[in-house]
């Protein structure tokens, strides 16, 4: 038998595992990738276009989108000038937590200062809170409540541009889903538009 | 035994030659990497082609595959549908069209791949004038077909002659000759064209991610075959322990 | 790290027998040194399995087995599935690949004689493999629901109607309603999905364990464990399988993986073999396709029904025929009786019947894709077979050939001239 040649043997053995390792790794691609979500699901999962002119000022309506409900609320002059009023109450009123595009990172959350756009499930537990947009107690609120949402589930409250309050199980603020307006009354959810 | 078998088959082999009658379909011209063609092909599609077939499985959104913009696909494609991503359905009603063709027009998401190309261009050039028939029209390669012919203001219409003739050994043959009676909007070659176009989408429609899958395969291939020296080399390292 | 490494190893070892059984069937497990090409088919078949399982999961993800919704669920998983055409092209050409695998592997064992004692158990969970594997492919292609789909499906199950005075129910109980509908496929998902893998996964293992008990047989047929090195007990012809079988098998599955990937990539359909242009037609229980053939695999056993006429008015002895043709391979051990394994060292009688049979099932495997009118008829003044498919005529002749291979097997090996088989392995 021969001398052998372990040094040989050692580079021949990295050599064919190291490209066996890549063909590996190249096979995974295609079966992980296989369950994003599909042309279908995307499909589906499309932008949602809203004709936002026909919401009263103090209402708001909800569409879906993805599968989850977005709201868009049309809030008063008296209802914005609230949310200024609010700040020491909040978790985290200086939005540093990036729950919003870079658009709506202002004192409104919003592109539009009457018009906000929220995803409505509650960052604890992924309920969906109650709109509770009156302020003071006609909707079983506290006296000094500025209008907001309240969740169900375990009491979390958010105000008007969906900030949570302190105190609340909830640990960040609603998010707020890319959005832009095509025209004045036209609004697309789903997508941040040009120049976002 | 075994040479009996043998000489058998081989006395066998000009009859299997033999046996293959029927009529020879045309070699469609497709090119399937010509993106004008299939643009071209895709607008035939959707206007003649999409009020009666679906094609279920394929969204407009996968026409991007052959060199158009969703705004191009918006605007110039997409005549029964709302959103990008939607595919392409038909309105028509199916007990309706089986009153009106004897069955329902069949989707033709698949259809290059079960038809085959040089059927579908052989088809698509085979209409000729039939009274006996409810629509007035049949087809040389589909026989009493249900379809009537739907490009005829393009191509014109045909009549079916059918010569006979006497070979050397004294078989009766007949062939079959169709006759531009009167002319369409197109000339035959461009008529040909344009439908080698139609066929050409038709064919990209049937399998979207072909283009893809030769490209990958040729990388996979090519990786293969450079894991197979390193793999060898190996293997005949460690063999020299043996032999 | 190294001694980290061994802590762990020590610690599954007292609760599991690791080291053990690597060293049982890979460092300590010698096989014979003369391996040639016909034992690489094994460890692919292996490979083979593997691909088959995870892209079946893969494409159950996706599938749905619902005569409404199946056939559209195949285009969904073609086109919508990110790189679900993948996934399906590897799985349909992989249930070819593996027909290709194994009768190489079967064939491999009738030229030198696998089969043979001390390995009939080893065979005949082989054969039983098989069984599995063609269940497998038949539940399996009905899931597309395309034309060929079901009306394969179809002519199979009435297959089991022509059994004398029970047939007619076990057809209807088998699918669970009085023609090929939603209920069959349903039950056809589950026995593909899920039934008979884990019987296939058991009787691999099954398999594998009887072959590394009794050990490897070679190209020359000899027992490598009657010449042991008296000191340290190993055969003097083996070579532990690791490293020097598995470096080997590694070449054997590039080799395989680039054949694989060319169909895969460049003829998914490998000319209608292995994709049927009708199954691109959704399933039409009104009509059925102008010609029906199985998949290739499955035509030298089909053309052997075809062969064997009607008889009593029933169909049921060329079904018999049929499923002796598959069965008969268990009884091989028993129907061999030469006193020596290897074709290396057979007579003349046995090369010729092994030719006579590889000839026969491969025209018996053309001609099941084809009609029988395939070579026209012999004119009606001939003698005997005026009036017949002359296709019909070669597929009977192939038939009883195929069939004597078997039952003159005892007799033509026993009486074949041998060569003397050498003591220790050659080459």
């Amino acid at each position: 038998m021969a001398e052998v040649d372990q040094k040989r043997r050692r580079f021949l053995i990295a050599a064919t595992s190291v490209m066996g390792g890549v063909a590996g790794a190249a096979v995974a691609v295609p079966f992980i990738a296989s369950m994003l979500p599909s042309e279908r699901a995307r499909a589906a999962g499309a932008p949602v276009e809203v004709d936002v002119s026909k919401i009263e000022p103090g209402a708001m309506i909800t569409v879906e989108w993805r599968g989850k409900p977005v709201w868009i609320i049309h809030r008063t002059k008296e209802m914005l000038a609230g949310l200024t009023e609010l700040e020491d109450k909040l978790s985290d009123p200086k939005l540093d937590v990036p729950q919003q595009p870079e658009y709506a990172k202002n004192a409104t959350r919003s592109r539009k200062p009457e018009l906000m756009v929220l995803v409505g499930i509650c960052t604890h537990l992924g309920c969906s809170p109650t709109p509770k947009l009156k302020a003071g107690s006609e909707e079983g609120m506290t006296a000094d409540w500025l209008g907001g949402f309240f969740c169900p589930c375990h009491g979390s409250k958010f105000d008007l541009a969906g900030r949570v309050f302190q105190g609340s199980p909830a640990p960040t603020n609603l998010e707020v889903p890319p959005h832009y307006y095509m025209s004045d009354t036209r609004l697309l959810i789903g997508e941040d538009g040009k120049g976002a | 035994m075994k040479n009996t078998l043998m000489i058998l088959m081989l006395a066998l082999l000009p009859l299997a030659a033999q046996a293959n009658e029927g009529l020879r379909l045309d070699k469609a011209p497709i090119n399937p990497s010509n993106q004008a063609s299939l643009q071209r092909g895709a607008r035939i599609f959707v206007n003649y082609c999409l009020n009666c077939h679906s094609a279920a499985s394929m969204r407009y959104n996968r026409l991007r595959d052959i060199g158009l913009t969703e705004e191009q696909i918006k605007n110039n494609l997409m005549f029964a549908a709302e959103k990008i991503g939607e595919t392409m359905t038909v309105a028509m009603d199916k007990k309706e069209a089986t009153r009106w063709f004897g069955a329902p027009p069949p989707d033709l998401s698949v259809i290059a791949r079960s038809r085959g190309a040089d059927w579908l261009y052989t088809y698509l050039r085979g209409f000729y004038r039939d009274d006996t028939r409810p629509t007035g029209w049949n087809n040389v390669v589909f026989d009493k077909v249900g379809m009537p012919h739907v490009l005829s203001d393009l191509q014109g219409e045909q009549r079916l002659v059918i010569e006979e003739s006497v070979d050397a050994r004294g078989n009766k043959l007949a062939s079959h000759k169709l006759v531009l009676d009167k002319p369409g909007k197109m000339s035959p070659p461009e008529y040909d064209a344009m439908v080698a176009d139609l066929v050409n989408y038709l064919v990209f429609m049937g399998e979207p991610a072909r283009s893809t899958r030769i490209t990958l395969g040729l990388g996979v291939v090519l990786f293969l075959i450079l894991m197979l020296i390193p793999a060898y080399y190996l293997k005949r390292e460690y063999w020299k322990d043996v032999h | 790290m190294r001694n980290f490494i061994i802590c762990a190893l020590n610690w599954v070892d007292e609760r599991f027998p690791l080291t053990a059984m690597w060293k049982a069937h890979l460092s300590e497990y010698y096989a014979p040194k003369n391996f040639n090409f016909w034992y690489f088919f094994g460890s692919l078949a292996l490979l083979v399995l593997v691909i088959q399982i995870v892209t079946g999961i893969f494409l159950t993800m996706h599938y749905k087995p619902d005569a409404g919704l199946a056939f559209a669920s195949v285009e969904y998983i073609m086109r919508d599935v990110p790189w679900g055409w993948l996934i399906r092209y590897m799985h349909s050409t992989g249930a070819s690949m593996f027909f290709v695998v194994v009768y190489l592997h079967m064939f491999r064992s009738l030229l030198y004689g696998s089969h043979r004692k001390p390995r009939e158990l080893v065979w005949l969970f082989g054969v039983a493999i098989f069984l599995c594997l063609m269940g497998e492919a038949f539940f399996g292609y009905l899931l597309p629901w395309g034309q060929m789909s079901y009306w394969g499906a179809q002519v199979i199950i009435n297959l089991f109607a022509s059994i004398p005075f029970i047939g007619p129910d076990v057809a209807v109980w088998l699918r669970g309603d009085y023609m090929v509908s939603d209920a069959t496929l349903n039950r056809f998902f589950a026995f593909h999905v899920i039934a008979l893998p884990l019987v296939l996964l058991g009787l691999v293992v099954a398999h594998i364990i009887a072959l590394h008990e009794v050990g490897s047989n070679n190209p020359d047929g000899i027992e490598i464990k009657q010449n042991k090195d008296p000191k340290t007990g190993i055969p003097l012809d083996g070579v532990p399988f690791h490293p020097y079988y598995t470096v080997k098998d590694i070449v054997g599955v590039v080799v395989f993986l680039i054949v694989f990937s060319v169909i895969v990539f460049f003829a998914p359909e490998m000319g209608g073999y292995f994709l049927e242009a009708n199954n691109f037609i959704p399933a039409n229980p009104m009509a059925t396709p102008p010609h029906i053939a199985p998949v290739w695999y499955f035509t030298p056993f089909y053309s052997i029904l075809r062969a064997v006429p009607p008889m009593f008015n029933s169909q049921f002895p060329g079904v018999v025929a049929m499923g002796l043709s598959v069965l008969v391979f268990a009884a091989l051990p028993w129907l061999d009786r030469s006193p020596v394994k290897s074709i290396r060292y057979r007579g003349p009688l046995y090369k010729t019947w092994l030719a006579i049979f590889v000839v026969s099932f491969f025209i018996l495997g053309y001609l099941g894709t084809e009609v029988t009118t395939v070579w026209g008829t012999f004119d009606k003044e001939t003698w005997i077979v005026g009036g017949v498919d002359r296709a019909t005529v070669v597929a009977r002749i192939c038939t009883v050939a195929y069939f004597l291979f078997f039952a003159l097997m005892p007799w033509y090996t026993k009486y074949d001239k041998t060569k003397p088989v050498p003591e220790r392995v050659t080459g």
